[in-house]
């Protein structure tokens, strides 16, 4: 059944929900990695509890005048007005009074939900329309929807991912660099702008799929999950798109499948998974590769120490230098070094007397910045140089007996 | 009204609606403050999950189970958003907006998996409660205040949020020094000896303490507002720290019996059979207070300076 799903056999309508819902991923992975760079992702959580009132009064508005109360498009403009105007709220709040953006975001997050729960429960009392699906709207459900719907929400997906296309470029540069995008002529407050607006049409198209609550996952998991993989700009935006793209549509095809589910939620577990999975595996940043780089360090530093040890005759006290050595054949179970042990810890010693003669030296005070106690002197130096410093050390040797 | 009427049917929610406002409102001055408003949000998306592993668990919805349940979460969250920010390098926001979003989705997911028909818990009830449903049965009039057999059936909501109403109030005067300091100067309050982290942390504890047990009685929704509306309206009031925190417990305590009122009887005055959601227009008048000090309120401006001389 999931691979029916999957493979988008389901039927026509499942098909156009999940290839919607698909769009819908890449736009609000594209659009919230914007919002995620200009550190304001969690105002999309606002936007979108605010969309509830909206919906509340399209519906009863609609119903007031004698219809079901079920347009899709009726919904989603009295959604998108409420949002628009929470929107505003946030920043007024957050400009013109003292009160910080978190505060404002809180506040108008909570009153305006708050106040459509009101209206949710106004609507339960009225005998006219139909009342079932609103709740809906919360945790997103696709099951059993309309053809006319299912091709609103596609079509409307489709063209929200073209507004974030079209819009790239200035988005890019204002979320980067917002002095330099000012002095290219560009005006990063519209631009700003832009970009809720962006936010408002995934938030609002994603209603009926993702529901209100959930929506701030789109525009936050894939971003951030993205940021594992590369540290590129626009490599961010693609990788965020493809995964936000790959979760939308994997949830949004499980819950074709399985319709008591929610869809929302299904979409939100998959974003997360693959954000866990990179968290673990990616390469540089994932926790893997951290520990794996911390350990191949740390045994540098134990060989390096174990081999000056070995050349000065100390004894190793630390097992852990004693093991390593051994792993590499350098030294006896004794601590007594064998004969390459022998070699190899006399020319360390060779590396970090060369090292010293040329950090007491001011002509090479660039190249002894390198100089960590790890790095192979070989790798900064000319054998041209290394040579004018063996000579130098030779006459240390003679100087200073 | 009568005693008759209004004791058994309003006085336990409206008091359980004013202690759920005061006890978020204190520790929410502090949040704001801090600007870390958000917490209440954060807090109250991931008990979910906690309080439904507590059903799957003991297969009640019971007090304790679920208060443990709900701490939990709220544990497993602060350790995860850590985990992420400092594993993946990740700023604070999107990290807490990662795990908050994806424990509530895991949440909604067990709680629609399980068979929950012969209890009441599901999200809706969830995310706004059920005060309305708080009805002391067995209270004939104001007298059953101070009788005994009466007060033994009063629903458990009140006398919980009560406990923690002094639980939090208690918090709030003990640390009221430390807390004052370490949120407007934490470099100071470091140097003169405070563990300021550790206060930091204790100050969330008894926030998420105050969010969960709030949590059954009214939904997570009241709980958002209350932490933050409350005390963002009293910073537009006032300079001073005592006088905000005077304020956000009036604007509370004004929220909830205005929100309560007005849901409760607001549609019989219009016409209207039934009632409407308390806990949603307790929220809704908090915002129309904020809404009307962030327009009228002295202190509204960033760089208002307090008045001196008096």
């Amino acid at each position: 059944m999931i691979w029916d799903a999957l493979l988008l056999q389901l039927g026509y309508n499942a098909t156009l929900v999940t290839l919607g819902a698909m769009l819908l991923g890449m736009a609000a992975g594209v659009g919230g990695t914007f919002l995620f760079l200009r550190k304001r992702a969690l105002v999309s959580d606002a936007i979108s509890h605010a969309t509830l009132p909206g919906i509340g009064i399209a519906f009863i508005v609609m119903v007031a005048f004698g219809g079901e109360g079920r347009n899709l498009i009726g919904l989603l403009a009295g959604a998108a007005a409420s949002a628009g105007i929470g929107l505003v709220a946030v920043s007024w709040l957050s400009t013109r009074t003292r009160l910080a953006e978190d505060a404002a975001i809180g506040s108008v997050l909570s009153v305006f939900f708050g106040f459509g729960i009101v209206l949710l429960t106004v609507i339960q009392t009225l005998s006219a329309g139909q009342k079932a699906g609103l709740e809906g709207f919360l945790l997103g459900s696709t099951a059993g929807m309309l053809r006319s719907d299912a091709v609103v929400i596609a079509v409307s997906a489709a063209l929200t991912l073209a507004l974030v296309l079209i819009l790239r470029r200035p988005l890019t540069l204002a979320s980067f660099d917002p002095e330099y995008a000012t002095s290219t002529g560009q005006n990063v407050t519209r631009t700003d702008l832009a970009m809720m607006g962006l936010v408002l049409a995934v938030t609002v198209v994603g209603l009926k799929i993702v529901g209100l609550i959930l929506i701030v996952a789109l525009l936050i998991i894939p971003p951030v999950t993205a940021r594992f993989w590369t540290e590129r700009t626009d490599h961010v935006v693609l990788i965020a798109g493809l995964l936000g793209g790959v979760s939308a549509y994997v949830g949004a095809a499980i819950s074709a499948a399985l319709p008591d589910i929610p869809t929302g939620p299904i979409i939100v577990l998959v974003g997360f998974a693959i954000f866990a999975l990179s968290l673990l595996l990616a390469p540089r940043r994932g926790i893997v590769s951290s520990l794996l780089q911390y350990y191949r360090y740390q045994k540098r530093v134990h060989l390096r120490q174990g081999l000056l040890a070995l050349a000065q005759g100390q004894p190793i006290y630390e097992r852990l230098t004693l093991r390593l050595l051994r792993a590499e054949g350098w030294a006896l179970p004794d601590g007594v070094a064998t004969k390459t042990g022998r070699s190899m810890a006399a020319k360390a010693m060779r590396d970090e007397t060369r090292w010293q003669i040329l950090r007491s030296d001011p002509n090479f005070e660039t190249a002894s910045t390198q100089y960590d106690g790890l790095t192979p002197i070989e790798s900064v130096l000319t054998p041209d140089q290394i040579r004018d410093l063996d000579k130098r050390m030779d006459l240390h040797a003679v100087v200073t007996p | 009204m009568s005693g008759a009427e209004f004791v058994p049917l309003s006085l336990v929610p409206m008091l359980t609606g004013i202690f759920v406002a005061v006890a978020c409102a204190l520790p929410g001055n502090f949040l704001v403050l801090r600007r870390q408003a958000l917490i209440g949000d954060a807090i109250s998306h991931v008990v979910l999950p906690g309080i439904v592993v507590a059903f799957l668990v003991t297969g009640t919805v019971t007090t304790w189970p679920m208060l443990f349940g709900a701490a939990g979460a709220a544990v497993v969250a602060v350790i995860a958003i850590e985990a992420i920010r400092r594993l993946g390098r990740i700023e604070a926001g999107a990290a807490m907006g990662v795990i908050f979003t994806a424990m509530f989705a895991g949440g909604v997911l067990l709680l629609e998996q399980s068979d929950t028909s012969s209890v009441h818990l599901d999200v809706e009830h969830a995310l706004y409660g059920n005060l309305e449903s708080l009805i002391w049965l067995d209270a004939t009039g104001w007298a059953s205040l101070f009788d005994r057999t009466a007060l033994a059936t009063i629903p458990v909501e009140l006398p919980r949020m009560a406990l923690t109403l002094v639980g939090v109030a208690l918090f709030t005067f003990v640390f009221w020094r430390p807390l004052k300091i370490s949120t407007f100067d934490e470099g100071f309050a470091r140097t003169i000896g405070m563990r300021t982290g550790r206060l930091g942390l204790a100050l969330v504890i008894v926030a998420a303490i105050a969010a969960v047990a709030a949590f059954d009685a009214v939904g997570s929704i009241i709980v958002i507002a209350m932490f933050i509306c409350p005390p963002a309206a009293a910073r537009l009031m006032t300079n001073q720290l005592e006088h905000q925190v005077a304020w956000s417990v009036l604007i509370a305590v004004i929220s909830a019996v205005s929100g309560y009122v007005i849901a409760g009887y607001g549609p019989l005055w219009f016409g209207f059979a039934s009632s409407v959601s308390a806990a949603g227009m307790i929220a809704t008048m908090s915002g129309v207070l904020l809404g009307l000090t962030a327009v009228f309120g002295p202190h509204r401006h960033r760089g208002s300076v307090a008045a001196e001389g008096f």
